[in-house]
């Protein structure tokens, strides 16, 4: 017995010691994520990016990751666990691991870090983000062609910034449309509760809304919608194998050409921190083929895509805030500070921001 | 062919003991298969799951601030599991006696000294045990059933801490996100060792805590009275122990400690309050409550081998990119197991014959012929 435990525990030894005997060459990219990779949405869209890294970059790299991590203590650990693997490079994906990553890329200063939707950043921490809120504003338009009573439904998760300047670019684009176009806004708190977004799609549906657009990660409130044989848009990816019928089309995030400049950086030595925002310009916000309209619509979706890959800004004046005061005045373009610190609504929105 | 399960007459002491160890070793052959079918090899897979995290110091700092809020709440219910009382609702206490202990650090940050810490963790256990005393009281009161009414209090509980961090505690400052402020560094539990990894104090009170129990448990008169009370009532109350103060008795106390465990948690390792605090700890702590067989000492072991459960799962993982699923597997099959051999500790199987269910059968059939007629 005593002879089998000690070549067992000689073996394992041995195992581990080839295991890391091969990683050492490479460098280890880690991931980590908020929600399952299965949610077919924003995790699982940073996963696709992390799969084309391990693609394009072949067998410099390996990669690792972490899903469905709390965002609190268990953060805290994920990061530590994954610098102490001897990561090189860690990508948080998430706006509520900021603090997490800002306390461990203190502790260990050679590994680089990057947090995607945040704002804070450190000597080994960068900060990547995408402009959503580009997209949304061809998503509002359409929405306000596509609906019949003139009200979307809107599933939200936390009243940050990010989400905030979502909803107000929706309804700037809605009312480039229709100037009463109205909004009704439901926070489900989660970014990942397929439970609270399928109820929340159909209090929405049930009061009134034929449309329904959301800044939450999962499929089930597009998949409502095609059971009510009613429209909505895909969230993260494209969703349209979850709604063949119902998805008119979806704000999908594409991050592996970023991932894989960064890995690359890293792998030079020219790795700095960033703080970088693309857009649609860039190919990092996409929207997936226009269906289920009529061809007008889907002409005007496409050329709005095209002016703001050209460099237009939805946030261009005149803007007035939710109360009536201006914000933006004729022709003037809303400066990315403010808008990344957005808590305010524009005019038209039936909702009070939770304060 | 039936099987049956038939009370023995007596049962084994040797396999009472036994029967957490049998259990942890068909937990590792039914993962050794989980392993193999998901293309893994068990061996690799089992030096990364149970062996890594305790080969390294900050991992069994790790390991010790997981496992410090399941035992002690473990403790606190082993108390009233012996005395046959069923407290299921320690999720809920342990928010409150968070709730409780964070009224300092939250409302009044310009409060500081070493007087905070302290004050915090008697809040907390004042919090969770005043928690508690709502099912004690409508089981004396109102003869309810404290297992419903303590479970179902955990829900109220998790919903009015979401509403507090959404609502009035919020962070002003927090970009609407619904967190309360970081508390202030003389709110902070202290770390053990902070130039080795992250553990703190609230492991030193989980094993205190299992101490002091199980003195009370097998040296003190109190603990004689609950094992009493526990396997017959009616026997405790000829020798004068009342059963309503051993209700509020052991909730009280299970509460408290529940509520330590929760101010402990959010001091020490989150350092603000969030919608959520536990992932689930006052549930799993009734796992580590059985699985230390209800003795304080054996909970301390149990509530390692849980933690580890969840350390192991994120180091496959990582290691070998296997689903995060896999550690909630692990707590499912040892639970499953444990309670498996537990009851064929009290319960032999019994098959009984294929002869004998025909004939039953044809009893069966009889009548049904006669109605078809």
């Amino acid at each position: 017995m005593k002879k089998l435990l000690i070549a067992l525990m000689t073996t394992v030894a041995a195992l581990s010691v080839v295991a890391t005997a091969e990683a050492a060459d490479k460098l280890k990219a880690c991931w980590v994520y908020t929600g399952p990779i299965g949610d077919f949405g924003y995790s699982y869209q940073h996963d696709q990016g992390r799969l084309q890294v391990e693609k394009a970059l072949g067998d410099k790299v390996e990669t690792a990751y972490l899903e469905n991590v709390s965002e609190g203590p268990d953060a805290d650990r994920a990061f530590e666990r994954l610098a102490r693997e001897k990561c090189k490079i860690i990508f948080g994906t998430s706006f509520g691991f900021m603090d997490a990553e800002v306390k461990v890329a203190k502790k260990f200063p050679k590994v680089m870090f990057e947090h995607a939707t945040g704002y804070k950043t450190g000597k080994n921490l960068g900060i990547y983000n995408a402009r959503f809120y580009e997209g949304r504003y061809v998503l509002g338009q359409i929405a306000a062609k596509e609906s019949k009573k003139g009200l979307a439904g809107y599933i939200v998760s936390f009243p940050i910034p990010e989400v905030v300047m979502g909803i107000n670019s929706f309804i700037l684009g809605a009312q480039s449309v229709n100037p009463d176009f109205k909004v009704k806004i439901v926070w489900v708190n989660s970014w990942f509760d397929p439970g609270k977004e399928a109820d929340a799609a159909k209090a929405l549906f049930d009061q009134g809304a034929d449309i329904i657009v959301q800044h939450t990660d999962s499929t089930a409130a597009l998949q409502v919608a095609e059971e009510r044989k009613l429209h909505g848009f895909g969230q993260s990816s494209d969703m349209i194998k979850f709604a063949p019928n119902a998805q008119l089309t979806a704000l999908t995030d594409e991050w592996g050409p970023y991932y894989i400049s960064r890995v690359k950086a890293a792998l030079d030595g020219t790795w700095k921190p960033d703080n970088v925002w693309l857009g649609i310009k860039d190919g990092a916000v996409k929207l997936a083929p226009f269906t289920n309209m009529p061809d007008d619509v889907k002409a005007m979706a496409e050329a709005t895509t095209k002016k703001i890959a050209g460099g237009w800004n939805p946030f261009t004046g005149p803007v007035s805030k939710q109360d009536g005061t201006p914000w933006l005045k004729d022709g003037e373009v809303a400066d990315d500070g403010t808008l990344l610190g957005m808590n305010f609504y524009v005019k038209g929105i039936d909702d009070k921001l939770p304060q | 062919m039936r099987i049956e399960l038939v009370k023995r007459p007596q049962r084994s002491a040797l396999f009472s003991m036994l029967s957490p160890f049998i259990a942890f070793a068909l937990t590792i052959i039914a993962g050794a298969i989980m392993f193999a079918l998901l293309g893994v090899n068990p061996l690799d897979a089992f030096n990364i799951y149970f062996i890594q995290p305790i080969s390294e110091v900050w991992q069994l700092h790790e390991l010790a601030i997981k496992a410090a809020p399941l035992i002690l709440i473990a403790v606190g219910l082993s108390v009233c599991y012996k005395a046959n009382i069923w407290n299921i609702g320690a999720e809920g206490q342990f928010i409150f006696g968070a709730i409780f202990g964070s009224i300092i650090p939250v409302l009044f940050p310009q409060f500081e000294g070493p007087f905070v810490i302290p004050l915090m963790l008697l809040l907390g256990m004042i919090g969770g045990a005043l928690y508690a005393s709502i099912p004690a009281f409508l089981k004396t009161r109102f003869s309810t059933n404290e297992i419903l009414t303590s479970l179902m209090l955990v829900y109220v509980a998790q919903l009015f801490l979401d509403w507090l961090v959404r609502g009035p505690w919020r962070d002003p400052q927090g970009h609407g996100f619904p967190q309360t402020i970081q508390f202030g560094d003389w709110a902070v539990l202290p770390q053990l060792m902070p130039d080795d990894g992250r553990a703190n104090w609230g492991f030193v009170f989980a094993l205190v805590a299992a101490v002091a129990i199980w003195l009370m448990m097998s040296r003190m008169l109190k603990g004689f009275e609950v094992r009493v009370l526990g396997s017959s009532p009616r026997a405790g109350r000829f020798a004068g122990f009342g059963f309503n103060r051993m209700v509020f008795f052991t909730f009280l106390l299970s509460g408290a400690l529940a509520g330590l465990a929760g101010i402990s948690e959010v001091s020490g390792a989150i350092g603000q309050l969030q919608p959520v605090i536990s992932p689930g700890y006052g549930f799993t702590a009734i796992i580590v409550a059985f699985l230390g067989r209800l003795n304080p000492l054996g909970i301390v072991a149990a509530g390692l081998v849980l933690a580890l459960t969840y350390l192991g799962g994120e180091a496959v993982q990582t290691a070998l990119g296997i689903s995060d699923k896999v550690a909630r597997v692990f707590q499912g099959m040892l639970l499953f197991f444990v309670l498996g051999c537990d009851t064929l500790i009290h319960y032999r199987i019994r098959l009984i014959g294929l002869a004998l269910t025909n004939g039953a059968a044809k009893l069966e059939a009889a009548p049904k012929l006669e109605e078809a007629r």
